[in-house]
């Protein structure tokens, strides 16, 4: 099979799927659970194919698609692979199977629905990475809005209906500034045969006047922004968090977070580099103010799910400042640290629910002790633990390590002239990880150390199943751990690219 | 002979694995083995490697072992080095370890997670062999932070006591803020020199090609990284808390080997530091100033544990004295001999407690001396050595950190001299009223405990004797000489051997005065000291307050971060600034929709005339402007 | 004044009262009525225009109107019977459903 056909069922496989999920019984919830693994499976098999016949140092997009969709317009079905988005497309890959595993237990209503949203999904997710068109990129990433917002309503908590507004609303109030942006970009493009285009090679080569750049640029960063997402525009995150199902947090924090930045790396910042260069001490500012923002509010919180989702605020910012650094070392961490929270993050939150599926409480006042009484579980929450701190040997490490290391390397130069304010934020970003070490070592001593307690007697320790999916998910902590190398050397070449694209306007390369 | 450091490295993560995964399950015995097995095979692995140096004539031995990262032109490997500094390191972190390791067997014995125990001390010595042989700074780091994650779940190995437990996440943050200096330092260096190979650190600095002020900036920053592992002011907070931990931990980390990780830093980038006179000064200042200020705490402690602790903190600071001045083999030279007689020290109170089942407050111990004859006289041998009688270990390498502290070229000073000599006065004071006060004297214990005093099993007996024997002999071993080529020693500001001999003795007769000191105040079961505390009743009460540094950093840090967290992020912040203006957004919209329904009147009549009027304004706009 | 006119007028006439009775009366059946007074008033302007310029296409839409006209009554009168035999009056006060 051709890597291009692979790609293309890697992204459809879901919706195959989900048409079949439909035609199941509903009452058989046993079968939709087994062809949604099948599915999934199937899906990260072909991702890891492709990941390993992805070739590193080749510049430019692999395993291409592009087929006209709209012609009048210059629409194209355009997909590929390369450097930015190929470890997300595996993250996600990744990520799917081990959702649905974790909700074997959990979710017993509306299963076929349940399921076909997880689907729907996936679908959209990966569509967003693997778009090269710009139309598709908006049209799947509005389409993930739905599919979540159900998912968040249907299966979610309490206050489950203000959280999914809330969510929408936000998310969907930066798309449509986005989408002002898309149809100004549109008509300004003009390719070879005078129609116009939405293909990204085309609008990167744009040449936009500095005014122009910093109006769009603040339109896409709007809508990426909230996504991310950074302070100010949090807010949404910790109640849609708290309310979603365990798998919805998962998704959210394992992979939906992450097409904010994502969308920075691919477009915001290349597309428009007058301006990126002009916002970066803003950018770098919001993201250290993040990173400890974050932190603070994670310590005050009584709901473990807050805690990690405020963690996820913190953690994010690395990834910006990774960005805004425009060196390899910055930006290539920011990437690693993508994927490592992805992985930490959700497995955090599957751990979460694996708790409150036995003791339905989310307060931390009502555990205690659990090293005692759920050994095993202790101990991956442990590992989680450690790697959302930054011990090195885990992802976490490779990351925050590699994003600092290209901060301090980017602020340098500017102090060997003065006082350099970039320099501050770097080193107010390193005090970043006692701020983490704190609000996670908060959290592991009141769940797992001290007197034995919990609302219900008689807890189970992990199930084979359960001890699976964490087993897997701690194995690829480590890896990107301790052997990096092979993740860093594929995506070396894209985000050499990122790189040039944006020091080039700096550097007095490409006249603007 | 290559793959060997990297074997040496592997063997103690191994028997973590093993013990960790499957030691619960198949027994005390197996886990003896492989537990105590695999550290004494480190050692045996350390000696070989450290006999194939010799015949290499102290040429470092170099092993790459696989590439961590390519970032650009940037290479970060993953590389082992051996030379006579690590040799050493190597050698004590194996062969204390492991003989710490055997003590445990009769000290842990019966303990519910005996399994998990050994396990993560196997994970210590891993990370510390990381640390000792790391080529590059990125291996120590790795190595560094490791080590901090096995003291933090040793320390409250018993965690369902919640004091052990934050006892143990304290230790962790403490260290953390040390860390945070040490990775900028880290990051200082990668920019300005372009690698954290340490070798080719020390080279480009000694080649004089990096300005004085980065490198004062990276050795300062450095040097703070090394005061959170090796509990230096301002960050030694955590050391006394950590006696939590079971006794041998304390031993082994937080005496022998993991707080001895500053030290080593420093000694080995000492390329870094002798191009930096402003920050090995500062180095000397807090070293001597924790040194001084830790033995007065120790003076009135009540703890046993505890007294060693701050002891333990004291000696530290005397090692960061002798590096300030230049003297680093020096320094090295007393790590090498405090390992023993620390190590002999503490689990010799390991082996007090055990023998009083669990009692540690001394003024609740004492004429113990003839009925725990080998814990005793083990102990009474190592309080020699700490005091610096000679021809025990600590006379040999205190007295040439105190001559250094006087002569060195390279920052030595008169009263670096008299606080430090001021200083090892205390030592030998406070570390003989702790041995009056537990062994010698009528017994102060409650009558069940004495009752039950017994002597410790052989596992721990014979450690004590090994230890006891080491701190007597390895003074004799000429250390410094040895890692000259290395470490060379500081140039003199004056030469003069009458002056160093006038120095030994006088060392010798202050040693001396607290050993008498400490009888006079002591021997009487105390009477007397309690008569000068009451006399100076706020004095002492500072001193056991611990100077009120917990106090103090819980005021003006932990309570206003998480005030200001609560307070202004998540109160003000979040919920009244971020989530109040969208929910007031929310209310404009509905207001504004509520205005706007008011058309929606449901009255059919209404919407014919609505339709009318709209009708008759579209045809007059139409006529007027089409 | 010539017959145009006069047809012109009346069909603007049948228009204006029709729309006057939509306005004033308040009893639903009556108002319908006054709506098919207005459809004839527009069916017979067209017819005189078509007339007038010979447009076969205004014929087609005369003929279009009055199937209109005929469905809309045929869908109108039975909303309204079931309406009225909800809320037992012909008053179009009575029914604020749709209100807000």
């Amino acid at each position: 099979m051709s890597e291009a056909l692979a790609l293309n069922l890697l992204l459809f496989l879901p919706v195959i799927g989900g048409v079949l999920l439909l035609a199941l019984p509903e009452r058989r919830a046993d079968l939709v659970r087994g062809l949604a693994m099948v599915v999934l499976l199937a899906q990260l098999a072909l991702a890891a194919w492709l990941y390993l016949r992805f070739q590193a140092g080749v510049p430019g997009l692999q395993f291409e698609t592009r087929l006209p969709w709209i012609p009048a317009w210059g629409v194209h079905y355009h997909i590929a692979l390369d450097g930015l988005n190929l470890l997300l497309v595996l993250l996600t890959a990744f990520l799917g199977p081990l959702v649905v595993a974790g909700a074997f237990t959990s979710i017993t209503k509306d299963v076929k629905l349940f399921h076909g949203m997880v689907m729907f999904i996936q679908f959209t997710m990966l569509g967003t990475f693997l778009a090269q068109d710009l139309f598709l990129f908006y049209v799947f990433w509005e389409a993930m809005l739905i599919p979540m917002f159900l998912m968040i309503g249907i299966w979610g908590g309490e206050r489950r209906i203000y959280a999914t507004l809330k969510f929408f609303l936000y998310t969907a109030f930066g798309s449509i500034l986005m989408l002002a942006a898309i149809i100004y970009l549109a008509h300004t493009v003009l390719s070879a045969d005078g129609t116009p285009s939405f293909a990204f090679a085309d609008l990167y080569e744009l040449g936009l006047g500095v005014q122009v750049q910093t109006l769009l640029l603040a339109a896409f960063a709007l809508s990426f922004a909230i996504k991310v997402p950074m302070v100010p525009l949090h807010t949404w995150l910790p109640d849609a968090h708290v309310e979603a199902p365990t798998a919805g947090s998962v998704i959210l924090a394992g992979v939906l977070l992450k097409m904010g930045t994502y969308g920075f790396l691919k477009l915001g910042f290349p597309l428009f580099p007058d301006a990126a260069l002009l916002a970066t001490p803003l950018i770098m500012t919001l993201a250290v103010i993040s990173i400890i923002y974050g932190a603070g509010l994670a310590l005050v919180q009584d709901d473990i799910k807050k805690i990690i989702a405020y963690s996820s605020v913190s953690h994010l910012g690395y990834v910006m400042l990774g960005l805004v650094t425009y060196n390899l070392l910055g930006v290539q961490g920011a990437i690693i640290q993508m994927v490592s929270h992805g992985l930490v993050a959700g497995g955090l939150f599957l751990m979460v629910g694996m708790i409150y599926e036995r003791c339905h409480s989310r307060d931390l006042a009502d555990y205690g002790g659990l090293a005692k009484l759920l050994p095993a579980y202790s101990v991956f929450f442990m590992i989680l633990t450690l790697a959302a701190i930054g011990l090195p040997t885990t992802s976490g490490f490779t990351g925050e390590f590699l994003v600092l290391l290209g901060a301090f390397h980017a602020a340098w130069p500017q102090f060997e002239q003065g006082v350099s304010y970039p320099l501050v934020l770097a080193s107010l970003a390193v005090l970043g990880i006692v701020l983490g070490a704190l609000y996670m070592l908060r959290l592991a001593r009141r769940l797992l150390f001290g007197e034995a307690r919990a609302p219900v007697a008689g807890l189970r320790d992990l199930s084979l199943r359960e001890m699976g999916i964490l087993g897997v998910l701690v194995v690829a902590v480590f890896y990107i751990g301790l052997f990096p190398n092979d993740f860093l050397q594929k995506t070396e070449q894209a985000a050499m690219e990122y790189q040039e694209r944006i020091l080039a306007v700096r550097d007095g390369e490409v006249e603007r | 002979m290559n793959g060997l450091l990297t074997l040496l490295v592997l063997l103690p993560l191994a028997g973590f694995l093993v013990n960790g995964l499957f030691g619960r399950r198949l027994g005390p015995a197996f886990v003896n083995i492989v537990g105590v097995g695999l550290p004494l095979a480190a050692f045996a692995v350390a000696v070989w490697a450290w006999r194939i140096l010799e015949a290499g004539g102290g040429e470092p031995l170099i092993e790459t072992v696989f590439t961590w990262a390519l970032v650009g032109e940037h290479v970060f490997e993953v590389s082992f080095y051996l030379d006579r500094l690590s040799a050493v390191m190597a050698l004590i972190v194996t062969g204390v370890g492991a003989l710490i390791h055997i003590y445990s067997i009769g000290y842990m014995k019966g303990d519910e997670s005996y399994a998990r125990y050994f396990a993560y001390l196997n994970l210590f010595l891993f990370f510390m062999l990381l640390l000792v042989l790391g080529r590059s700074l990125l291996v120590l780091f790795v190595g560094w932070e490791g080590v901090g994650l096995a003291s933090y779940l040793l320390i409250g190995f018993w965690f369902q006591d919640v004091d052990k437990a934050r006892a143990g996440r304290k230790a962790f943050i403490t260290n953390r803020v040390g860390d945070a200096g040490f990775l900028l330092g880290m990051f200082l260096i990668f920019t300005t020199v372009g690698t954290l190979e340490m070798d080719q650190i020390n080279q480009a600095f000694a080649g004089g090609l990096i300005p004085v002020g980065i490198a004062t900036a990276a050795g300062i920053l450095l040097f703070i990284g090394a005061t959170g592992k090796s509990a230096q002011i301002p960050l030694h907070v955590w050391l006394p808390d950590a006696m939590a931990g079971p006794t041998p931990v304390s031993a082994l980390i937080h005496a022998a080997t993991m707080v001895t990780a500053g030290i080593y830093l420093v000694a080995r980038m000492s390329g870094v530091y002798l191009e930096a006179p402003a920050a090995s000064t500062l180095i000397a200042v807090i070293g001597l100033l924790t040194a001084f200020l830790a033995a007065t705490i120790a003076l009135v402690q009540t703890d046993i544990k505890k007294v060693l602790a701050y002891s333990t903190i004291s000696q530290l600071g005397f090692m960061f004295l002798a590096l300030g001045v230049g003297a680093y083999a020096v320094a090295v030279f007393h790590l090498f001999t405090h390992a023993f007689f620390k190590a002999a020290l503490f689990l010799g109170a390991g082996s007090v407690i055990h023998a009083l089942n669990g009692e540690q407050d001394i003024r609740r111990m004492g004429g113990l001396a003839h009925r725990i004859p080998w814990t005793s006289g083990t102990f009474l041998v190592a309080t020699a050595a700490i005091a610096g009688l000679p021809p025990l270990a600590g006379f040999f390498s205190k007295d040439e950190i105190l001559w250094f502290a006087l002569a060195s070229g390279q920052g030595g000073s008169f009263w670096f001299w008299l606080l430090g000599s001021v200083t090892a006065f205390l030592t030998a004071l406070y570390m003989f009223r702790l041995y009056w006060l537990v062994f010698l004297g009528r017994s102060r214990m409650a009558p069940e405990v004495a009752a039950h005093v017994h002597e410790s099993p052989w596992p721990m007996t014979s450690v004590l004797v090994v230890l006891a024997l080491f701190s007597v002999v390895a003074g004799w071993f000429a250390l410094p000489q040895y890692l000259a080529p290395l470490l060379p020693a500081p140039d003199l500001r004056f030469a003069w051997p009458i002056l160093h001999w006038g120095l030994i003795v006088f060392a010798v007769l202050v040693a001396v005065a607290g050993l008498v000191a400490a009888g006079v105040l002591y021997g009487d079961g105390g009477r007397r000291a309690e008569a000068i505390e009451r006399r100076f009743a706020r004095l002492y009460r500072v001193l056991a307050g611990k100077y009120f540094v917990d106090e103090i950093y819980e005021r003006l840090l932990q309570r206003p971060w998480r005030w200001i967290s609560d307070r202004v992020f998540l109160r003000l912040g979040d919920r009244i600034l971020l989530d109040g203006s969208l929910h007031g957004l929310a209310a404009l919209a509905r207001r504004g929709a509520g205005v706007l329904v008011r058309i929606e009147t449901g009255s059919l009549h209404w919407y014919a005339w609505m339709i009318l009027l709209g009708l008759v304004a579209v045809l007059i706009w139409v006529w007027r402007y089409v | 004044m010539d017959d145009t006119t006069f047809l012109l007028a009346l069909s603007g006439m049948l228009f204006a009262l029709g729309l006057v009775g939509v306005i004033v009366r308040r009893n639903l059946l009556v108002t319908l009525m006054f709506l098919e007074l207005m459809l004839n008033g527009v069916i017979l302007s067209l017819v005189v225009f078509t007339q007038l310029l010979g447009a076969e296409a205004g014929a087609v839409l005369v003929l279009l109107v009055f199937v209109v006209a005929a469905a809309e009554i045929a869908i109108a009168v039975p909303i309204l019977l079931l309406l009225v035999r909800a809320g037992h009056t012909l008053d179009p006060g009575a029914y604020a459903g749709l209100k807000g």
